[in-house]
């Protein structure tokens, strides 16, 4: 009796469009325009979009620096094959040599892809994958399983996984040390509050440094001052800077500013905070330029034309290594597609764009 | 159902839109092969029930509702996934579940798994838009934005008949086994009872597929298995002065697996969950006089839910969660009769909440709610008009931290049907309701989720419509038709927000919704075929102001879906075809190609034979479901099954 129904079907056979191969989307951002000092050899910045988790929208987009060419998902658009693509929530992403990394949290994979091309080279799995950090042709990769792992960037072997505290997050290398920032988050409130440091050579941790609790995110500074976030418990500790100082280990200093990420350019540290409270059920939203030689904060901030106002929840940031624009991420409602804004080095607004789900992690593509 | 009232009806036709749910049902049974009755009400009706029921593909309620229009079903796939309601795109919680006239609660999130409602023991379903017709109910009946009326199998007994019963086999694909026994008896002149049983076991395992063109992937879904039984025994009786009572107990476990979302390099899940649902429940209805009646009906619900993660990165190394709600019930309803067309219904419900949990920084909160509807019903040959308000109280109590407190609301509906030609079965209907649902405990308390500020969720909606009937000679039966046209518009609704990180939301009373729909059903029958089309058309728009998606589709609702259901019976054998369609939709917020998700369809046929053997009639059942193999997606990367079979052996004895 199926013949009968049979132009039904079809009727609505015709209304699935199929499949659909994945493309790169362009854009030129409009007016764009980037004064390149002599010398320069910056030429593209990716960003990459974490994707709401269990939805798979974890996307890479690149940022023609030269040109202002803007392209979305150019992983899945140059890797086709790649079953269900790049994955869910992207949480890392560097370059390393000729390749980049890009750590994909929730899809247990870090993608190591060709960092020109972003064509595909290799996948390694790591469980609950955090951050990346490089050491001699190791890339150390934490797990929130609470461990590092170290895997050889030539054979791609995971060769060891050293243990840390619970719930590691970002990592630095300082010379053959690695500090780690524990945070404890699944375990509220009995959070972490140390800085593990691992000798890289005996793959040993080899102390923990004090510091705030939960602790996220780690940065570098050119005098080998560390510094790291501290999120608070979102009730009554606030949100923190710990300054480490990684000649000594020691804990240097506590800076009474919140944080959620930094990005040290020169002795400028760019600073934003989205500080929830569950107390007053409430985001408070700032952002901070610091002097991390002098570690005093500057009267002026690195978006001067109050179009910060614009910025519902700032979720990612970098400066242009050559121009210092500052470029600044918003994630709006984490599941809206993202904008990123740009800023000349007078933090005055040069352009917005329209990015994946969740834009959140940078990295510059320099010439070879 | 009182004599006095029938007479008090107009039309016979009419009867089955004012009699109680129990009544609508021996309607549908004399008449389902003629003409469905039930359609002419104010507020739009659509039931599923008998041969109708029988021939759709359905496992468990789930299944069925899916054959109704305005209707989306949030399914995460498989045997075990969780299967919600949403009516006319207003939310989940707006629906209200009643099981044999009394509400299933859950306080705790607000939404009820019709998954676990396997079909075996159900005798019909019905969903009002609005609310029930009949105004003789309790409170609790008035105070949902649509309403869904689950009937098990109800005791009935030919003369000579002092005990029957069905025992029923399913297997098929899923690893499924599902052996199920029914026993009905007449205990004494008055009262009757009955016990259902079921167990069922399922791997759960199917083959998904995705694609894009160059990579193609088939797997196998996993930590899909689920373990269920039920038991639920019923007593029901009627007294010298035919006043009359019901008892019911019932019963669920389950232990299953949870799949998680198909995400690149990750297809495997080891989370599991397990219920235990009891709860116990009792009415009983008394006439004092010609014109006055109550309804007296109380219920006690004990759910318990335990969720364990082992892969969670705590210090013990795994997550382990338990839940036990409780809810205490009870309701009072009046009704009284003013004059041979108008009656007045009062009803006042009670009810306590609570909920434990063994999670960090719990409110252990205790809601208290008081209900009381008032109700008033006119109703001449070819007029009918109704209204009531609804009061609500509710006061919180929480052992930690802060309560939610108190809230007050008061709200109305009203609605009108007319038959303006006397000929014709033709009846014109409009009803607008008011109705709001509170957070629920998860809401409001749920650590580092809740947040205690939240105001109810209201919804606003106007119908209009009519329903046609007409009975036919000859081999074309009947002609049934519906058509209704709404606007709902659903504002302060509680929506999760980003808080301290992407691990951690929160519930805030953000956004504006207003959707515009129609709803088209038609019944006919062509000897020996029957047909029922359903056709819905939604535009439900994201109307928050100064929101990023202003003017988008909201997330998974499709502009147009359907479905058709189909089956011939000769000789004994049933023959039947179904086919549902879901058009396009967006996976978020915001319409963009990124976020499509493609139409799907699916067509199910099935095959039975009924025979005698031995004086019992005995029945074969064997079911290809998604005969063409397509896969989809209705809730983001929780594929469903592909091509699935079933066989069922059925025995009265």
């Amino acid at each position: 009796m199926l013949y009968r129904y049979l132009p039904l079907l079809l009727l609505f056979a015709a209304c699935r469009k199929g499949i659909v191969i994945p493309r790169v989307e362009t854009e030129m951002i409009a007016g764009y325009q980037r004064v390149v000092p002599p010398g320069g050899i910056v030429k593209g910045l990716y960003l990459l979009n974490e994707g709401n988790m269990n939805m798979n929208k974890a996307s890479l987009d690149y940022l023609d620096l030269v040109t202002g060419q803007y392209d979305r998902r150019v992983f899945t658009a140059y890797n086709p094959e790649v079953t269900r693509g790049l994955g869910d929530v992207g949480n890392d992403i560097r370059i390393y040599g000729s390749k980049m990394y890009i750590v994909v949290n929730n899809s247990n994979k870090v993608e190591v892809v060709d960092a020109q091309t972003v064509t595909r080279i290799r996948q390694i799995d790591i469980n609950q994958c955090r951050y990346v950090d490089f050491y001699k042709g190791k890339a150390c990769i934490t797990s929130n399983d609470g461990y590092v792992a170290i895997v050889d960037t030539a054979t791609w072997q995971i060769e060891d996984r050293i243990r840390t505290g619970r719930n590691p997050e970002q990592l630095v290398v300082m010379g053959n040390k690695l500090y780690v920032a524990n945070s404890g988050g699944y375990n509220p409130p009995n959070y972490e509050k140390t800085v593990s440091v691992i000798d890289l050579d005996t793959r040993r941790e080899i102390r923990r440094i004090e510091a705030g609790i939960n602790l996220h995110r780690m940065v570098l500074d050119a005098y080998g001052d560390l510094y790291v976030t501290s999120r608070g418990d979102y009730y009554t500790i606030p949100s923190r800077i710990y300054v480490i100082d990684t000649h000594t280990d020691q804990l240097k200093q506590v800076l009474d500013i919140a944080a959620s990420n930094l990005c040290i350019h020169k002795d400028l540290a760019y600073i934003y905070s989205v500080e929830w409270s569950y107390i007053t059920h409430s985001n408070t939203i700032s952002y901070t330029l610091l002097n991390v030689k002098t570690e005093t904060k500057l009267n002026e901030n690195f978006i001067t034309d109050g179009t910060d106002k614009d910025i519902k929840i700032p979720y990612g940031i970098a400066v242009d290594p050559e121009t210092e624009d500052v470029f600044v991420t918003d994630a709006k409602d984490y599941v809206t597609p993202g904008t990123l804004h740009c800023y000349n080095k007078e933090g005055k607004h040069k352009w917005s764009i329209t990015t994946g789900d969740i834009p959140a992690h940078f990295v510059f593509l320099k010439n070879n | 159902m009182k004599p006095g009232m029938i007479t008090c009806m107009g039309a016979c036709l009419l009867l089955a839109g004012s009699a109680s749910a129990q009544d609508t049902l021996r309607e549908v049974r004399v008449e389902a092969r003629r003409i469905p009755l039930t359609i002419n009400t104010a507020h739009p009706v659509q039931t599923l029930a008998g041969a109708e029921l029988k021939r759709l593909n359905s496992l468990s309620v789930a299944d069925a509702v899916r054959f109704f229009a305005g209707v989306q079903l949030k399914d995460y796939g498989g045997i075990g996934g969780l299967k919600t309601i949403n009516v006319r795109s207003m939310g989940t919680q707006h629906t209200a579940v009643f099981y044999d006239g009394l509400q299933l609660g859950n306080a705790q999130n607000g939404q009820i798994d019709l998954g676990k409602f396997s079909l075996d023991n159900i005798d019909s379903i019905s969903l009002y838009s609005g609310q029930q017709n009949n105004i003789f109910q309790p409170a609790r009946g008035f105070a949902a934005a649509s309403a869904l009326y689950i009937e098990s199998a109800k005791i009935a007994f030919s003369e000579q008949e002092r005990s029957k019963g069905k025992f029923s086999f399913k297997t098929g694909s899923f690893g499924l086994v599902n052996p199920a026994l029914r026993w009905q008896a007449r205990i004494t002149e008055r009262i009757s009872g009955s016990v259902s049983a079921e167990w069922m076991q399922a791997n759960g395992r199917y083959k998904f597929r995705y694609t894009n063109g160059v990579y193609d992937t088939t797997a196998v879904r996993r930590n899909a298995d689920i373990q269920a039984w039920r038991i639920e025994a019923g007593l029901q009786g009627m007294w010298k002065d035919s006043s009359s009572w019901t008892f019911k107990l019932y019963h669920y476990h389950s232990a299953r697996g949870l799949p998680g979302a198909i995400v690149a390099n990750r297809f495997e899940y080891s989370q599991r969950l397990w219920d235990k649902d009891f709860f116990i429940q009792g009415s009983l209805t008394h006439q004092f006089s010609k014109k006055y009646k109550i309804a007296a009906r109380g219920k006690y619900t004990h759910l318990f839910t335990r969720y364990l993660d082992p892969e969670y990165s705590n210090e013990a190394g795994f997550l382990d969660n338990r839940y036990t709600q409780q809810e205490g019930y009870c309701s009072l309803a009046h009704h009284y009769q003013l004059t041979s067309w108008w009656e007045t219904v009062l009803s006042t419900d009670f009810m306590l909440n609570t909920l434990d949990a063994n999670i960090y920084r719990f409110a252990y909160p205790t809601r208290y709610t008081q209900l009381t509807a008032l109700a008033t019903r006119m109703y001449f040959e070819r007029v009918e008009l109704q209204g009531s308000l609804l009061g609500t109280f509710v006061n919180e109590q929480v052992k930690f931290f802060t309560s939610a407190g108190r809230k007050q609301e008061l709200t109305p509906s009203f609605s009108v049907s007319w038959q303006p030609f006397k000929a014709h079965n033709f009846r014109g209907r409009a009803f607008y309701k008011e109705i709001f649902r509170m957070p629920t405990f998860n809401d409001l308390y749920y650590t580092f989720i809740g947040n205690t500020s939240l105001r109810p969720e209201y919804t606003r909606q106007y119908n209009i419509g009519f329903s046609y009937a007409k009975p036919l000679r000859g081999r074309w039966q009947y002609l049934a038709l519906q058509v209704d046209g709404y606007y709902n518009s659903v504002r302060d609704k509680i929506v999760a927000v980003p808080a301290a990180n992407l691990f951690r939301w929160t519930m805030m009373n953000l956004d504006r919704v207003g959707i515009h729909g129609i709803d088209v059903n038609i019944r006919t029958a062509f000897l020996p075929l029957t047909i029922g089309i359903n056709y819905s058309w939604q535009q439900a728009l994201d109307l928050t102001p100064g929101g990023y998606n202003y003017g988008h589709q909201i997330p998974y609702t499709p502009r147009h879906s359907g479905s058709f259901v189909s089956g011939v019976s000769w000789k004994g054998w049933d023959l039947n075809y179904s086919f549902i369609y879901t058009g396009e939709r967006y996976s978020q917020k915001t319409n963009i190609p990124v976020n499509y998700i493609e139409p799907w369809y699916t067509s199910d046929a099935s095959i039975a034979k009924r025979f005698q053997w031995k004086g019992r009639a005995l029945g074969v059942t064997a079911e290809v479901n998604n005969l063409l193999n397509q896969y989809y997606d209705v809730v983001l990367n929780f594929p469903m099954p592909g091509r699935n079979y079933r066989l069922t052996l059925n025995i009265a004895y």
